[in-house]
């Protein structure tokens, strides 16, 4: 018999029943909760005279709509303010523990979960959010499900599922200087497509993901659901047993060290069998810029616009004259002439403090450039902020012309005032280049914090390496 | 929620792959606490020519002439034809909400992105995938015919071209039984309640720790 894969074990030891046709009941350890995708979910439970089945798994915090600024004013738009107070009566109703939006602790769900420990190894993960990816870089099996799903996990503590295939991806090698797990992780959707991972749960593996922090492991498992991936995950290491240890909600004491001897199995056996295997080199990887309105249409900083007429498939070819035309791009444009209007650095794939502290490194002494019109920054949550705060990076943010905001969502997708107006070009290091995303009209490149912070100074595109010779 | 049985309906062609659900439905209609009423703002962007905001009367915005479901042959459509990687991006369940609220019971494409795939059989719309052969075809025929419709049978498992053409498509044996006849799977679920039971009194003996009380 082969080995499993870390996928297949949190699989098999969450499965609660399984049907002739594999449909199977997967028991959810922890559920997170904002208020966009949960409010239907709770009338459907309060229409059906339901609870929740375990109120004590859930933690909620509203993170999609909420003011980055002026939040001692409440929430200005009646809309989005009914929307978090349905979630403060939802929290309050059925007993379930809520961050609410002036608590220190509220912030982007995927960033305060695993700050708070409530994010373990071993765990299932999920919420109304495709990019509950994000906790898997723990060794937990997590994804994104929909509002109906998030009321049968609130009235059941169960998710009906079908086991997905297995893909490895392997970061071979040791990433240069300056390339962040966010240009690993467009690099790889860059290579795979939007839809090389549907149907497969992804772990991602190598000596590049092996030396990325737990933050960094985040940010490249968070995307995951961008490369089609429902789930992406790394295995367990001591960094993540470090990372862990002392949090709110983490096992102390005798707890601690059983908790860490069975956290030591989550790890694909030597022998274990992947329906697909994908190897990377990380020592070709170049710092990434998307250029066009999906995440796989990225090239790096010293590359150029690419031509459609290069483009032999037909349907891809259309898409990619359509986003050229969207973007106003020129094919063969080198990416360092296209200069942003905006600049956005947060969201739930780059919000966390080394992100910030990447950032702020590229900002150091530097001033925001005539051309930008805006550069945010928006801590992923009330913690991280703190902790910047602490370190002074804030200082660095604010003296080079930069806006510092109060944790949540925000531009990543512009719910909140926060937002592209038509025509504006974004460098941003959110997680969606689609039309629209992040404001109608608004044109989105990702990028890395550092790149994005580079850009920020320098007024275009610009490969951070080089940064300093310029 | 309502049963699937057949549907014989107009086809309105969607030509452009990776339509994403920031698409369908942009972000700004997501802060309805309702489940119902996105219709009108179903591929909101594409289909006017203004900025749609909540709360705005849409029967007095200008349409865009050029977006597909605009046009008068495509009115009354209940059958979306789309490109490969259909629904991906987030999560929300609103997309489907506004595909049904507007019309459509029917999804027909090469690929579908996996929670979009998901949440349309949860509000009882039928995700059809197909060869891209196949739906280059059907994308063919449908800009040569006026009025063009498809016949699917989720019972047969079939779609039928006005020619007769029989095209098969797989679906989850589960899946097809809650959609066949409108089942509210959390109600299934319960059913098992005292298997669930059993699994917890067993996890929180071998692992405690992943009970932790966050309370």
């Amino acid at each position: 018999m082969t080995g499993k894969t870390l996928y297949d074990k949190l699989w098999d030891t969450h499965v609660v029943r399984s049907d002739a046709d594999g449909t199977a009941l997967i028991y959810i350890d922890r559920h997170l909760v904002h208020e966009v995708t949960s409010p239907q979910a709770f009338e459907g439970l309060r229409l059906a005279g339901r609870k929740p089945w375990r109120a004590d798994s859930i933690l909620a915090t509203p993170d999609h709509n909420v003011p980055t600024t002026g939040r001692e004013q409440g929430i200005t738009d009646p809309v989005a303010r009914l929307q978090v107070e349905t979630l403060d009566q939802n929290c309050a109703k059925f007993g379930i523990t809520e961050f609410k939006m002036n608590d220190l602790r509220q912030g982007i769900v995927h960033v305060i979960s695993p700050e708070e420990g409530a994010t373990l190894p071993g765990m299932t993960v999920v919420c109304g959010d495709s990019h509950t990816s994000t906790h898997g870089a723990f060794g937990a099996l997590a994804h994104g499900i929909g509002t109906s799903e998030v009321e049968h996990v609130l009235a059941t503590q169960c998710l009906l599922q079908k086991k997905s295939k297995n893909m490895r991806v392997n970061v071979d090698g040791k990433t240069g200087a300056g390339v962040t797990a966010k240009d690993i992780v467009l690099a790889i959707i860059g290579e795979i497509g939007t839809a090389g991972g549907t149907g497969y749960a992804i772990e991602f593996a190598g000596e590049a993901i092996r030396n990325l922090s737990m933050e960094g492991r985040m940010t490249v498992c968070n995307m995951a659901i961008e490369a089609g991936a429902r789930a992406g995950m790394v295995a367990v290491d001591d960094k993540t047993i470090d990372y862990v240890r002392g949090r709110p909600y983490a096992p102390a004491g005798a707890m601690w060290e059983r908790a860490v001897a069975a956290w030591r199995e989550l790890h694909s056996d030597a022998d274990a069998l992947f329906d697909q295997e994908v190897h990377i080199d990380a020592t070709t990887i170049r710092p990434q810029v998307t250029w066009g309105t999906s995440p796989e249409m990225v090239v790096p900083v010293d590359g150029r616009v690419p031509d459609p007429q290069q483009e032999p498939d037909p349907v891809r070819r259309e898409g990619m004259e359509r986003a050229l035309a969207y973007m106003g791009l020129e094919p063969g444009m080198p990416i360092t002439a296209i200069r942003p209007d905006k600049v956005f650095i947060g969201s739930c794939t780059n919000g966390r403090i080394e992100d910030l502290r990447a950032a702020a490194e590229a900002v150091r002494g530097r001033k925001v450039a005539a051309g930008i019109k805006q550069a945010l920054v928006v801590p992923g949550s009330g913690l991280v902020k703190r902790q910047a705060e602490q370190e002074g990076l804030d200082r660095i943010f604010i003296e080079a012309g930069f806006e510092w905001r109060d944790p949540g969502c925000s531009m990543c997708l512009a719910m909140n005032a926060d937002r592209l107006e038509p025509g504006e070009r974004c460098a941003s290091t959110s997680n969606r280049n689609f039309e629209g995303r992040q404001g109608q009209g608004g044109r989105t490149h990702l990028v890395s914090p550092a790149m994005a912070a580079a850009a920020a100074v320098t007024g275009h595109f610009v490969d951070v390496r080089q940064m300093n010779q310029e | 929620m309502e049963k699937f049985s057949i549907i014989d309906g107009i086809v309105a062609p969607l030509d452009r792959a990776n339509v994403d659900t920031d698409a369908i439905i942009p972000k700004q209609f997501l802060k309805s606490i309702q489940r119902t009423g996105f219709g009108p703002n179903l591929f909101d962007e594409w289909r006017y020519l203004d900025s749609g905001e909540p709360g705005m009367d849409n029967s007095n915005r200008p349409l865009n002439p050029d977006f597909v479901l605009n046009q008068p042959r495509y009115q009354g459509a209940q059958i979306l034809l789309a490109r490969d990687n259909f629904g991906c991006g987030s999560s929300r369940e609103h997309a489907p909400w506004a595909l049904l609220d507007y019309g459509f019971r029917v999804i027909i494409a090469p690929g579908f992105a996996d929670i979009f795939y998901n949440n349309c059989f949860k509000n009882g719309i039928l995700p059809v995938v197909l060869d891209a052969e196949v739906v280059d075809q059907l994308f063919n025929e449908v800009a040569a015919q006026p009025g063009y419709r498809l016949k699917v049978d989720l019972q047969a498992q079939a779609v039928t071209t006005p020619d007769g053409t029989v095209h098969p498509f797989p679906v989850d044996a589960f899946r097809k039984h809650c959609l066949l006849n409108g089942l509210d799977d959390i109600g299934l679920t319960l059913q098992h309640a005292d298997e669930i039971r059993a699994y917890e009194a067993r996890r929180r003996e071998q692992a405690p720790w992943l009970f932790s009380d966050m309370t």
